[in-house]
C-alpha cells in the first residue's frame, strides 16, 4: 500500500538510521557510538497533522534535522513528496527549503536579534530570489495576528508568544506546502500556548498545510494532530490516531507516558503524585 | 489551633517607583500544601524570593513576612540573621538545577554542606552519612556522591536540588517551578518526591508553578497571582471547579485542552476534514510590569470590564477563601 504512487506521501521516512560517533577514550578501541535513530519509518500524508511525541534524547530532533535535510542519515531513506533527499547534494534541496519550513522551539535564540522583523520575515524570500515585496512582509505580520507597525521593530522588544508568531511568519513566507515545528508551545506561558496553538491550527487549515508537530506533551499533540508516533531510544514504539493512542496506549512505555501526564480532571478527581507514577511501576 | 508556618501581611515589592507586588497576603499552615499560580509576569517569583530575602538589591520588599520558631520579620532582617535560617527553616527547589548547584563541588559535599552550615550534622562523616541516605530517599544510587552536576541528566539534578533543599528538615519548603524543564515522566517522579518528602517531615510546601494540572495534583489550596496582586485564593477543588475571578476562569479555559476536544468522537475518525474545536484563549498579552492598569489589574484583557473596574476590587469572602473581582463569575458557569 506505502508504494502507491499518486499522491504521493507529504513525507516519507524508510528505515532511518542515525548514529553518531562520540569522542574517542582510548587509542586501542574504537570511537563509541550513540544510537540517535535505531530503524525509524514513518509516512505523513499530504494535508495530515502529524504528531511526534517523547522524550528528551529520544531522537525527535535528530528526526526532524533529517527530514528537513539539515543532517544526513547513517542509512535509510527520506522522500518528501515523492522525491529522495538524502543523497542529494546542498543545491538541489532548493525545492525542499521552499517547500519545508521548520518552527523552532525557543523562539529568541531562533531569530537573529540585529535584524528587524521585516526583514527576518523576508529573509527566506531573499534568500530564495524571490522579491521581497512589502505587501507580503505586511500580509504575513497580519495572517498570524502582529499588527503592521512590528515590522520596523526588534526581537527583543516582542514578548515569547509574539516571537513565536514572527517565526511562524517566517516559516509561511516562501509558501511551503509542509510545516514542520519543534515544541513551539513549551516554552509559552498557558494562556498564550492556546493563542499561539489555534494560530498554528487555523493556519494550516486556511493553507492546506502538511504538519509535522513534534512536542513532549502529549496532551498538546492531542489537541492539534490526527495521527502520532511515539519515540522511545530512536525507535518508534506506538504509531496511531491521536485519540486511540491517548484513550487506550498499547505500548508500556506510551502506557507511563499517558499516565505521568497531570490533567486537571483527573487531580480533581483525587489523583495524587502517586498515581502518576503508578502505571509506571508496572510497565 | 497551631499557629501557621508562614504569615506574610501586605507583602510589597518595587523597583524604584514601579511596584512589582501589591498587597500580598498569604498564610501556609503546618503540613500543608499551599499553590501560587500565574502566567510569567505575575509575581510570583517575587514573592517567594521576599520570603527567602534573596532580591536583588535595588528591589525593595516592604511588609511582614513571619515563619513559624523565628523570632523576628524576615523583611528587614539583616544578612546573618537570614543565612542562619536559609537551608535550616525554610528552603527552596529552584526552577533551574543547572545553575543552583555548585560545578565544581563533589554531589555528596554539596548535600553535606547544607548540614554542616547549621550545625545539625555533628561530624563530617556523620554528614556524609545523613547524604547517603537522602540520596536514597530521592531514590538516586550511593556512587552519585562522588559525582559532579555536569554528570547527571536535568531530572537527576532536580532530585538533588531536592535532597539539599530537604536535609534540615525544614519547616518551610519553597518549590518554584521545578519541573517546567523536564520530562512529563520524570515530572511525576520528582512531584511525588517532592510531596513524599514534605509528607515525611510534615512540613509545609509553597508550590509556584504556571501548570494548574500539576497544582491541582500537588497541593490542597491555591493562590492565583496576576499583575503583583493576589486575584483569587481557596481549596483548589473549590477554585478549579467553581472559579469566581475572571482571570482564574480564563487561565482554566486555556489549559484545559481535554475541554477544547469535545466528546463529539468525530475529529478522532475522520482526519483533518472536521472542524477542529478551538482553545479558548485570553485576549491580549500580559503587560510589562509597572504597566498594568489601575483599579483592577485584569480589566484591559477582561471581557466582563465595566468603569467600576477601575477602582480596586475589594477582596471578598475569609482571608484564605476568596476573590477580588466586582463582576465574579456566578456558579452558572457551566
Amino acid at each position: 500500500m506505502p508504494e502507491s504512487p499518486t499522491p504521493a506521501a507529504a513525507v516519507q521516512v524508510i528505515d532511518v538510521v542515525r548514529d553518531y560517533p562520540r569522542p574517542r577514550t582510548s587509542l586501542l578501541r574504537p570511537a563509541p557510538v550513540v544510537h540517535a535513530l535505531r530503524g525509524v519509518s514513518l509516512e505523513v500524508k499530504q494535508g495530515e497533522r502529524f504528531g511526534i511525541v517523547g522524550e528528551s534524547g529520544c531522537g525527535k530532533s535528530t528526526l526532524l534535522r533529517l527530514i528537513a535535510a539539515l543532517d544526513r542519515p547513517t542509512s535509510g531513506q527520506i522522500l518528501v513528496e515523492g522525491n529522495e533527499i538524502t543523497d542529494l547534494p546542498e543545491r538541489r534541496l532548493r525545492f525542499l527549503r521552499e517547500n519545508l519550513q521548520l518552527v523552532f522551539q525557543d523562539p529568541m535564540s531562533s531569530l537573529d536579534p540585529r535584524m528587524r522583523v521585516r526583514d527576518i520575515i523576508a529573509e527566506p524570500l531573499v534568500v530564495q530570489g524571490h522579491p521581497a515585496s512589502r505587501e507580503r512582509v505586511l500580509e504575513l505580520l497580519d495572517a498570524v495576528g502582529l499588527s503592521s507597525d512590528a515590522g520596523d521593530r526588534y526581537p527583543h522588544q516582542f514578548s515569547g508568544g509574539q516571537r513565536q508568531r514572527i517565526s511562524i511568519a517566517r516559516a509561511l513566507a516562501p509558501r511551503p506546502r509542509i510545516l514542520i515545528a519543534d515544541e513551539p508551545v513549551s516554552a509559552l506561558d498557558v494562556s498564550v500556548r492556546a493563542q499561539v496553538l489555534n494560530l498554528i491550527s487555523d493556519l494550516v487549515d486556511e493553507l492546506n498545510l502538511t504538519l509535522i508537530f513534534v512536542s513532549h506533551d502529549l496532551s498538546v499533540v492531542k489537541h492539534v494532530c490526527d495521527r502520532v508516533a511515539v519515540m522511545n531510544a530512536g525507535q518508534i514504539v506506538e504509531t496511531g490516531p491521536t485519540g486511540d493512542v491517548y484513550a487506550a496506549p498499547q505500548h508500556p512505555y506510551t502506557q507511563r507516558l499517558v499516565s505521568a501526564i497531570p490533567t486537571l480532571e483527573r487531580a480533581l478527581s483525587g489523583a495524587t503524585t502517586a498515581d502518576l507514577l503508578a502505571k509506571g511501576e508496572t510497565a | 489551633m497551631t499557629p501557621d508556618v508562614l504569615t506574610v501581611q501586605g507583602l510589597n515589592v518595587s523597583v524604584r517607583d514601579t511596584q512589582l507586588v501589591s498587597d500580598v497576603d498569604l498564610t501556609v499552615g503546618p503540613g500543608e500544601r499551599v499553590g501560587l499560580i500565574g502566567e510569567s509576569g505575575s509575581g510570583k517569583s517575587l514573592t517567594a524570593l521576599s520570603i527567602l530575602g534573596l532580591l536583588p538589591d535595588d528591589v525593595v520588599p516592604s511588609g511582614s513576612v513571619r515563619l513559624t520558631g523565628i523570632d523576628h520579620d524576615l523583611i528587614g532582617a539583616d544578612e546573618r540573621a537570614l543565612s542562619r535560617i536559609r537551608g535550616r527553616d525554610l528552603a527552596m527547589v529552584f526552577q533551574e538545577p543547572m545553575t543552583a548547584l555548585n560545578p565544581t563541588m563533589r554531589i555528596g559535599d554539596q548535600i553535606a554542606e547544607s548540614m554542616l552550615i547549621h550545625h545539625t550534622q555533628p561530624t563530617r562523616t556523620a554528614a556524609r552519612a545523613a547524604a547517603a541516605d537522602l540520596l536514597d530517599r530521592v531514590q538516586l544510587p550511593a556512587d552519585l556522591l562522588r559525582a559532579y552536576p555536569h554528570q547527571l541528566s536535568g531530572g537527576q539534578r532536580q532530585r538533588i536540588v531536592l535532597a539539599i533543599a530537604l536535609a534540615n528538615d525544614p519547616a518551610l519548603l519553597i518549590c518554584d517551578e521545578p519541573t517546567t524543564a523536564l520530562d512529563v515522566t520524570v515530572q511525576a517522579l520528582v512531584l511525588d518526591l517532592i510531596v513524599q518528602g514534605v509528607l515525611a517531615r510534615s512540613s509545609a510546601l509553597l508550590f509556584i508553578t504556571h501548570d494548574l494540572a500539576v497544582v491541582a495534583t500537588v497541593c490542597e489550596r491555591v493562590l492565583v497571582m496576576y499583575g503583583g496582586r493576589v486575584v483569587e485564593s481557596g481549596p483548589v477543588h473549590e477554585v478549579f471547579t467553581n472559579p469566581r475571578h475572571r482571570y482564574t476562569q480564563g487561565l482554566l479555559a486555556a489549559s484545559n485542552l481535554e475541554a477544547a476536544a469535545p466528546a463529539s468522537g468525530r475529529t478522532n475518525l475522520q482526519a483533518g476534514t472536521a472542524s477542529r474545536p478551538r482553545l479558548t484563549t485570553i485576549p491580549g498579552t500580559v503587560p510589562a510590569a509597572g504597566h498594568f492598569p489601575s483599579g483592577c489589574v485584569f480589566r484591559n484583557r477582561c471581557t466582563h470590564a465595566t468603569d467600576l473596574c477601575a477602582t480596586t476590587p475589594a477582596w471578598s469572602g475569609t482571608p484564605t477563601t476568596g476573590y477580588a473581582c466586582h463582576h465574579p463569575a456566578g456558579a452558572s458557569h457551566a
